[in-house]
């Protein structure tokens, strides 16, 4: 019986094309690999290859016809010692129109991400001050007392003690096997570190600061976050990067830069942005632990605050829930990293005035505790964000846009956000302030939202 | 037979049968993807067999390998079922990512295959990063980090030389020269063509191999292998082999001679090649290449047969595995 052969797409994009020219005869022998026609795409024009082997029967398509359609057959092919015509062609080859239906059915939507309820700090828990900076070197050490498995890896992070002293000790504790000065080579050693997260080590990459990780964007998105989507959940990648992000002060454009929003963006990745020394310190446990590549956004002029801290065994958080850091009644202030400074600050102001702000340090990122934001606003009808970077597509434009379609009903006001100023940091002191959001500027827009201007 | 010549007739007879796997698995795929079935991107491995097949023959159980987007050819040299790597280039719930991947992003974790990149030497330094690995829990693995001429001239390949060198770590970087970065001719992108010396600046011996050739490729592998175990660190291997179809199915691969590639199929194919010297050993004989061409035939078939009468992913598979 003989078989079709069928006008192949030759591109993805291809559904009829012109068969130029054939470059066999009826009754010539063919075997995988000869040329049997040249055909013109919507892109190229390609040479056609067998791929099984015999003796071509009939020519269907003369030469030089246009809009012959994908998958039409074009000429027959003869097995061993048969005569043409012998048989009826046989559309052995012929694709099945659709592929078999699945069926379960669709997801109505993405899943939530499962967040474990926030453990108590048992009563009468001894409280120590600590500087975010130590609650950070501490939470490292005792995940590597913890697992093997666990190493620091980055710039200057060993012998130099941490360009920003976040690892002070821990080459003298874990040695260097464990904790690894690399070359100033972002793009490589976080691809090194990616290839070792797929092969199950758990490595924490200290990036000097996030601006530098820029160079490293691919390995993190495309490497990183995609791979067990990709994988079929075969392969993860449970790594931490982190580091300073954010202005720190006087360094200007390629060193003043928030990417909470960019990784935010990613499926795959988790994002958190501490400001308390306690939540840095539990966060960044609960970061090293989760089988998911974690971006941990850090502060570099918050390292040196001190903040108190349970003196517990292992106080570990769970990553995705947001905190109240000041119940309120009037308005909700959402903040993360340095702004829940400012959000506090600003809230003690505003009870002067007479309005009750509620302040939340949203913590991650990614997944976005919407829930106890939503539940402050149906209490308190008005919402203003906070943040340091720039206010398009930021964290604060997603926070009001999902508040404005959550929570419509219960809003007095619009949602208003407070960022920085839609420009690269300037250098210049002044034009720096000018900048970055202040405490007067959260005042002026809670009032307005409040109309108390 | 004595039996050592037994087990190196039946060593022989394997390396040729994982070529033939390959090369009619690919035909295969370029017919699928001619119906619509395979969708995409689709860049097969024909002409480049004996890489992959000679390197495998060399390598032990637990080495790891990582390549690029041209990948269907690794997967089927470690043993994964063509089956489930048809079904993956048709997005099926059997391919081995479960229709998620496609053709440039396959894995297994049993089989130590860490993908499957789509993105043009990214593939270098999470090798470099398996070789990482195997140093730090004090395993005697080796990565074969596969990668193409094209890749070579990407920064984050010197990058990862320097650190492997650095350190030691028991990567073998495969350079697979098949001429072409795409459209761009070696001669037209590399300042530097020789790719064994690619290495030189960071203290990495490299060793030209005829890559069309499976056993002068199994046995600068083994050599490289035994090199990586001891200790000394990171070695490149620059193959010498070539890539018959287009970059991509959509390719037609204007930018090279007729009378180029008619050289190397007709005088360097490495399947023909080695089936005559097999001949010539007296291992085989002409019937029995062409049992084993029809036995293939039938595993490709079957493959294919799977890879369209499988259904497609549930609906509800959009948002699984993104998060552990």
């Amino acid at each position: 019986m003989s078989t079709e052969i069928l006008m192949p797409a030759l591109s993805p994009t291809m559904e009829e094309g012109k068969l130029s020219k054939w470059l066999v005869k009826e009754g010539d022998v063919v075997k995988s690999g000869t040329i049997l026609a040249e055909i013109e795409t919507d892109k190229a024009t390609m040479e056609f290859e067998a791929v099984d082997e015999g003796k071509i029967g009939q020519i269907l398509v003369a030469e030089g016809t246009e809009g012959v359609k994908v998958n039409s057959p074009i000429a027959t092919l003869l097995a061993d010692g048969e005569a043409p015509g012998a048989a009826p062609a046989k559309k052995a080859e012929a694709p099945k129109a659709d592929a078999p239906k699945s069926e379960a059915p669709a997801a109505a939507a993405a899943p939530k991400i499962e967040v474990a309820a926030e453990p108590e700090v048992p009563p009468g828990t001894e409280f120590v001050n600590q500087t975010v900076r130590d609650a950070l070197r501490d939470a490292m050490a005792e995940e590597m007392r913890r697992d093997e498995l666990v190493f620091l890896m980055g710039e200057e992070v060993a012998e130099y003690q941490g360009a920003y002293k976040i690892s002070q000790g821990l080459l003298e504790e874990f040695g260097a096997r464990r904790v690894i000065d690399t070359p100033i080579t972002e793009h490589g050693f976080t691809g090194l570190a990616v290839g070792a997260a797929f092969d199950g080590l758990k490595p924490i990459v200290e990036f000097m600061t996030w601006n530098f990780a820029m160079q490293a964007m691919d390995q993190i998105i495309n490497s990183a976050a995609k791979t067990r989507y990709m994988s079929g959940g075969q392969m993860g990648c449970p790594i931490v990067f982190r580091g300073p992000n954010g202005a720190a002060a006087r360094v200007a454009a390629q060193h003043s830069q928030d990417y909470s929003a960019w990784y935010a963006s990613v499926p795959g990745m988790k994002v958190i942005a501490p400001y308390f020394a306690a939540d840095a310190k539990a966060l960044l446990k609960a970061a090293i632990r989760d089988p998911n590549p974690v971006i941990f956004l850090e502060n570099e002029i918050v390292y040196g605050k001190s903040f108190p801290v349970p003196k517990l065994d292992d106080f570990v958080l769970p990553i995705g829930k947001a905190r109240i850091v000041r119940p309120g009644a009037d308005v909700t202030i959402v903040a993360y990293s340095i702004t829940v400074g400012q959000a506090l600050e600003a809230a003690e102001k505003l009870a002067q005035d007479g309005i009750d702000a509620e302040v939340i340090d949203l913590r991650t990122l990614r997944p976005l505790d919407m829930d106890t934001v939503l539940e402050s606003v149906k209490k308190t009808n008005r919402i203003v964000t906070i943040e340091q970077a720039w206010p398009v597509c930021s964290i604060g434009s997603e926070v009001c846009s999902r508040v404005a379609l959550d929570a419509f009903d219960y809003l007095d006001a619009p949602p208003t956000k407070v960022a920085g100023k839609d420009v690269p940091m300037p250098y210049a002191a002044n034009l720096e302030k000018l900048a970055l959001p202040t405490v007067d500027d959260l005042i002026q827009a809670v009032k307005a939202v409040c109309y108390k201007a | 037979m004595p039996e050592a010549a037994k087990s190196n007739s039946e060593s022989q007879k394997k390396l040729y049968h994982d070529m033939l796997l390959i090369r009619r698995f690919e035909e295969r795929a370029g017919q699928l993807y001619g119906m619509g079935l395979i969708g995409g991107f689709c860049h097969l491995y024909i002409g480049q067999e004996a890489v992959v097949v000679g390197l495998m023959g060399a390598a032990k159980q637990g080495d790891q390998q990582v390549t690029s987007y041209r990948d269907h050819g690794h997967m089927l040299a470690q043993g994964l079922d063509p089956k489930a790597v048809m079904a993956e280039l048709t997005g099926r719930s059997t391919g081995l990512s479960r229709g998620k991947g496609g053709s440039m992003h396959m894995f297994s974790s049993e089989k130590k295959f860490y993908g499957g990149h789509g993105i043009v030497g990214a593939q270098v330094p999470i090798g470099t990063g398996l070789a990482f690995a195997n140093q730090y829990r004090g395993s005697s693995a080796v990565s074969l980090t596969y990668f193409g001429d094209g890749a070579a001239n990407q920064g984050q390949v010197y990058e990862s030389f320097n650190m492997a060198e650095l350190w030691k770590l028991p990567v073998i970087y495969v350079i697979e020269n098949n001429h072409y970065a795409m459209g761009t001719s070696v001669k037209r992108s590399s300042a530097v063509a020789d790719f064994s010396k690619r290495g030189s600046s960071f203290g990495i011996p490299g060793i030209n191999v005829d890559g069309m050739d499976v056993e002068a490729v199994q046995s600068a592998g083994a050599e490289a292998m035994e090199y990586c175990r001891s200790g000394k660190g990171p070695i490149i291997l620059s193959m010498n082999t070539y890539r018959y179809r287009g970059h991509s199915m959509s390719d037609p691969a204007k930018y090279r001679s007729k009378e180029e590639l008619t050289e190397y199929r007709e005088k360097r194919d490495p399947i023909e090649n080695y089936g005559k010297k097999l001949i010539d050993r007296g291992v085989v004989n002409e019937q029995d290449l062409k049992q084993m061409d029809a036995e293939v035939k039938k595993v490709v078939v079957a493959a294919a047969e799977f890879a369209t009468e499988s259904p497609e992913p549930g609906l509800n598979e959009l948002y699984t595995d993104i998060y552990a």
